[in-house]
């Protein structure tokens, strides 16, 4: 067993020879956090007084979540056969949404612990960050977690990850985050197994970014890798992408409390700052190089961030729409995949679509949005970004129903994934009958063990936005895991369905969807309205219609009665406090033409409920 | 008077009224209402300010209750005087509950010949009192109308057995008409009220109750749509699944059979709930409170305005005795209405008359509302011409909605 280190090597003279980085791939609650906290605690870089759970999961909404957002690179001091080591741990997004995230955080280690709970086995977000890793030639170290629970079952997993990554089931290393069984033997094998990092430090400085987060107090704080070379405060820095210059106001490591050093060598790890206060000008994927020897080559991998999910936000109060274009200038500040315009609907007034990573990533948004700026919004469904060729052949990028631009199209191509589900082998049916119902095409099958199996499919992205993560994990019992990325376009048969009240058009209820699901949608929709509005003094025809042809109808009856007949004797207060009482009932309505919809009825008819669970899970 | 009291100033102790419900008092009518708060059993579905004996338990007895009612009656004519209000002899007079007819008639008479001789009755006043039909007497009907009264209103509520088990009305239905016969020799005129839409109630039972009532020849009816009160047994028992809920389409063709029956029986409606067989035959007091006239409201929970001040009792008869016997005010809070406030109300409240709400008491955004409720059928186009509003019958049915379009801001 290793001592804790007596001394820490120093960043900037640190001799690569000594330095491991590696990152944690693992499912969401599989325990990344807590044997992360084990480790700050074993290796002394968290004192026992200030250990507090989920230490790095700093920002509020991921303590309430538990979910993993940002990464961070903390460096831990370890000693090993008398000879102490710089270990960066460096914590990466669990979460699909963030595969790019991911595989920066990839590229900037040399090994990976493969983190997986005992009681559980691999899902398929893991197995999709762990072929990242490969791909990225990381040194993998298969790692069960939870083994104190009476429900692990070690021999099983273990053979399980073997058959996956090659290998004996008996190199599997077997930890309890909570306990901390077999943490520090966990730490000492990191040493011994991972290559240290290897560079040039004569060469032209080059470090790769792969996080940025915007600070309130510090501006933007930028989390490198250096490959070759070393950068030094004071020193003026350039981005390889824009040749954008900054001053290095500060350099250093984080440990895990940021600590400013003299500078960062070669296969360190550690934060800059520069000033900025948007990082779109510190970009994740990015070449950091200094300006007086700048380097000829970036380090290539840089990719913008492209946004997936398209939604309305829509303040309920429509006074409250300065507040969310301020709120969402902030957020970007610190979120470069992010992007809006404004927007407006009849229905629901002034807004902005939004474009997100995935659905998580909305969801999340849309959450700190309404808590940290106390907003009520309302988020239109989830749509994905169409290319309408028209007949002219002029081409339309498309990622709200209500700018699909009637007739004359030529072709209309639509955003595609690939996607991998892992599943207990019984379910494959019902998920081959899901993704048969969702436009899919089986891509392949293979079994991970026995009784599990793996089933690749390709699909419109559109298809599995709304509810299909709900269905997979209904149809498997909870045990379904997917895991997606995309790919491609194809061309399809799609038409846009509009919903009306009365006659007129609620451009909010709008979709695009595929020819042969126009109908189901109508259908799904004008029942969902049917019951939502509440009886008005005329009957309320609800249609839905492809162009000028209706496809579906519902209507709502008249209201006959709606008069309190009862005697109040002189009790007159009362009454006139039930009168304020149903106005105020009535403020919180919206006038589509004449019809009174509750602004509830909005949130339920556009409800992106199912896809807060799937975010939750 | 329900029995929820509003949240509002408190009242001061010795009762007195602000200088502005002095103005114009010369013109309004004068009533007094006394809150009777005994029955014998509680209705599963009234939440009415009433307690029965074992709910009382001791401190506030029957027998001692029309003492408390004569001090607040001394209380009244002092603290109407003291604040500056002119003599008024009192145009109506209503003894309402609970079962006011609970308390011996004699002290019903005793209550109704201080209140006389307080402020006098004006000629031709009315004077009421409910009365449950299992709670009267050929006697005390004589002896009711020998002491002034003019008026009798029984809780009939349904002719139909299984109706009125689900209502918990204890009277054996016969009792009603010989209830009515007996005022009728006694002297006095006879309302029946009804209530309608009680679960289980079918069209049938209804068109029964209604001939039936229209059969004992009253001289008015009110027919009131049966209103779960949150708190009450009949809405524990409906959330709990044991009785059906009500239904408001129900409701609206009851109202309809209501109209249609009553019509053709030869009464006309007056308010949304009320219909009579001749215009003097319409109830005045409850006309007064529609009107924004003065009243005395004596009881524990009863509910006064004079002049735009409106304020109302403490709730439980212990606490009214307690007050009294001190030489306090008993009332608990109060409200003096705004300009915009008393605007509200008369829309409110006049809307729902046939006579009409005068389209200059509208706010200029109010007038504009009334053109669209002709076109959607709610008001009558003529009365409109002519500067009223008066509800067509699908008005009658939506008067809430017509109400809140009449009063935009
Ligand atoms: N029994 C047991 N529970 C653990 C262990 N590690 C984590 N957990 C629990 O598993 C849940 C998820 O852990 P967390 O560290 O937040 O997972 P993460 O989402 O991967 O960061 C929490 O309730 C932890 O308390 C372990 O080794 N044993
Ligand atoms: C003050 S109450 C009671 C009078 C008398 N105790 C009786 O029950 O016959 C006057 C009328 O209000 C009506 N009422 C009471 N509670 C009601 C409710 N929950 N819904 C509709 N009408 C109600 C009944 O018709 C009742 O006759
Ligand atoms: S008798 Fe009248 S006041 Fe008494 S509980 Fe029944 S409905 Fe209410
Ligand atoms: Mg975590």
């Amino acid at each position: 067993m290793s001592p804790m280190a007596r001394t820490a090597p120093v960043p900037a003279a640190t001799d690569p020879a000594i330095i491991r980085n590696f990152c944690i791939i693992a499912h969401i609650d599989h325990g990344k956090s807590t044997l992360a906290d084990r480790m700050l605690q074993l290796t002394g870089a968290v004192e026992q007084r200030d250990m507090k759970a989920q230490y790095l999961d700093r920002m509020d909404i991921e303590r309430e979540r538990g979910i993993t957002i940002k990464s961070q690179a903390v460096r831990l001091p370890w000693e090993v056969d008398g000879t102490s080591y710089a270990l960066n741990m460096i914590d990466t997004p669990g979460h699909v949404d963030f595969t790019y995230e991911v595989s920066r955080s990839l590229a900037a280690c040399e090994g990976a612990l493969l983190l997986v709970d005992a009681a559980q086995g691999i899902e398929a977000q893991t197995l999709a960050n762990l072929y990242l890793a490969m791909e990225n030639n990381l040194t993998i170290i298969p790692v069960l977690n939870k083994i104190d629970l009476p429900a692990a079952q070690p021999e099983k997993y273990a053979a399980e990850l073997a058959g996956l990554i090659g290998g004996d089931p008996e190199d599997v290393l077997q930890v309890s985050g909570k306990t901390g069984v077999g943490v520090e033997a966990l730490l000492d094998k990191i040493v011994q197994e991972l290559p240290a990092p290897t560079g040039d430090p004569d060469a032209p400085a080059r470090a790769m970014i792969f996080d940025s987060v915007y600070d309130t107090y510090r501006g933007v704080v930028t989390y490198v890798r250096v490959v070759d070379g070393n950068l030094r405060p004071r020193e003026r820095i350039q981005m390889m992408s824009t040749r954008a210059s900054h001053e290095l106001l500060e350099i250093g490591v984080s440990s895990p409390e940021p600590k400013p050093s003299k500078g960062l060598g070669v296969g360190e790890v550690g934060y800059l700052i520069t000033g900025v206060k948007d990082v779109r000008q510190s970009k994740v994927g990015d070449t950091v190089t200094t300006l007086v020897k700048p380097a000829a080559e970036s380090l290539g991998g840089y990719e913008d961030p492209k946004p997936m999910v398209f939604s309305g936000l829509y303040p309920l109060d429509g006074t409250d729409y300065p507040v969310l274009r301020d709120a969402l200038a902030k957020f970007t500040l610190n979120d470069a995949a992010l992007v809006y315009e404004p927007e407006t609907s009849a229905a629901l007034g002034f807004g902005f679509r939004v474009g997100f990573l995935g659905l998580l990533h909305l969801e999340i948004t849309r959450e700190r949005l309404e808590r940290e700026y106390n907003l009520d919004l309302i988020s239109t469904a989830p749509n994905v970004e169409y290319q309408v060729t028209l007949e002219d052949r002029t081409v339309l990028l498309v990622t709200n129903p209500s700018e699909y631009p009637g007739g004359k199209i030529a072709e209309v191509r639509e955003p595609m994934v690939s996607a991998t589900i892992l599943a207990p082998s019984e379910f494959v049916g019902a998920i081959m009958e899901l993704c048969q119902q969702r436009r899919g095409v089986l891509g392949g099958m293979d079994y991970l063990s026995e009784d599990r199996v793996e089933i690749r499919y390709r699909l419109p992205l559109a298809e599995i936005v709304f509810d299909f993560f709900d269905l997979l994990k209904s149809k498997t019992r909870g045990y379904g895991s997917l895991d997606w990325k995309a790919d491609g376009d194809q061309v399809s048969d799609l038409v846009k369905v509009d919903i009306l009240l009365q006659g007129d058009q609620v451009d909010a209820f709008s979709a695009i969807t595929h020819r042969d699901k126009a109908y189901a949608y109508g259908v799904m929709m004008t029942g969902k309205l049917r019951e939502l509005i509440p009886r008005q003094q005329f009957e309320v025809p609800i249609q839905a219609a492809i162009g000028a042809r209706i496809i579906a109808r519902e209507s709502i009856r008249a209201i006959r009665k709606d008069v309190l007949a009862k005697c109040y004797g002189g009790d007159i207060t009362r009454k006139r406090k039930l009168l304020e009482k149903q106005k105020e009932g009535k403020k919180r309505m919206k006038m589509v033409g004449r019809v009174e919809v509750p602004q509830e009825a909005f949130i339920a008819a556009l409800s992106s409920d199912e896809s807060k669970d799937k975010a939750r899970k | 008077m329900p029995s929820a009291l509003p949240l509002g100033l408190p009242a001061p102790e010795d009762g007195t009224l602000p200088p502005a419900a002095v103005d114009g008092a010369a013109a309004r009518d004068f009533g007094l209402y006394v809150h009777i708060p005994f029955c014998a059993v509680r209705c599963g579905y009234c939440d009415f300010n009433t307690y029965t004996a074992t709910e009382l338990g001791g401190g506030a007895s029957q027998d001692a209750y029309a003492d408390s009612v004569l001090g607040e009656l001394a209380l009244g004519a002092r603290v109407l005087t003291s604040s500056g209000l002119p003599e008024r002899a009192l145009s109506t007079v209503f003894f309402g509950g609970g079962t006011p007819t609970l308390l011996p008639a004699s002290d019903l008479g005793t209550i109704l010949r201080t209140a006389t001789s307080l402020w006098g009755l004006a000629p031709g006043a009315e004077v009421t009192t409910e009365a449950n039909p299992d709670s009267v007497t050929p006697e005390s009907l004589r002896t009711l109308r020998e002491a002034g009264f003019t008026r009798v209103s029984f809780g009939m509520q349904s002719a139909v057995p299984h109706v009125l088990a689900v209502l918990d009305r204890t009277h054996a239905p016969s009792r009603v008409p010989q209830a009515v016969a007996w005022a009728r020799e006694a002297g006095l005129a006879v309302s029946l009220d009804l209530i309608y839409g009680t679960p289980g109630e079918s069209l049938e039972d209804w068109r029964t109750t209604l001939t039936t009532a229209l059969s004992y020849g009253p001289d008015h009816i009110s027919a009131y749509a049966l209103i779960i009160e949150e708190g009450t047994r009949l809405a524990a028992r409906i959330r709990r699944g044991q009785v059906a809920p009500i239904d408001d389409d129900d409701h609206a063709d009851k109202y309809a059979l209501a109209e249609q029956l009553l019509t053709a029986g030869g009464f006309t409606w007056y308010e949304v709930s009320n219909w009579a067989r001749t215009p003097e035959d319409r109830c005045r007091h409850n006309l007064a409170y529609w009107r924004g006239d003065d009243w005395w409201g004596a009881g524990p929970g009863a509910h006064s305005h004079v002049g735009g001040t409106r304020w109302w009792n403490v709730k439980h008869p212990r606490a009214y005795a307690q007050a009294l016997e001190a030489g306090r005010s008993p009332a608990a809070g109060r409200e003096v209405l705004s300009d915009t406030d008393r605007s509200v109300e008369d829309v409110m409240l006049r809307a729902r008359l046939r006579d009409g709400l005068g389209t200059d008491r509208l706010t200029p955004a109010g007038r504009t509302a009334v053109a669209g409720l002709i076109a959607d059928g709610l008001i009558e186009p003529a009365a409109a011409f002519a500067g009223s509003v008066v509800l067509t019958f699908r008005g009658r049915l939506l008067a809430d909605a017509v109400v809140r379009r009449l009063l935009p801001d």
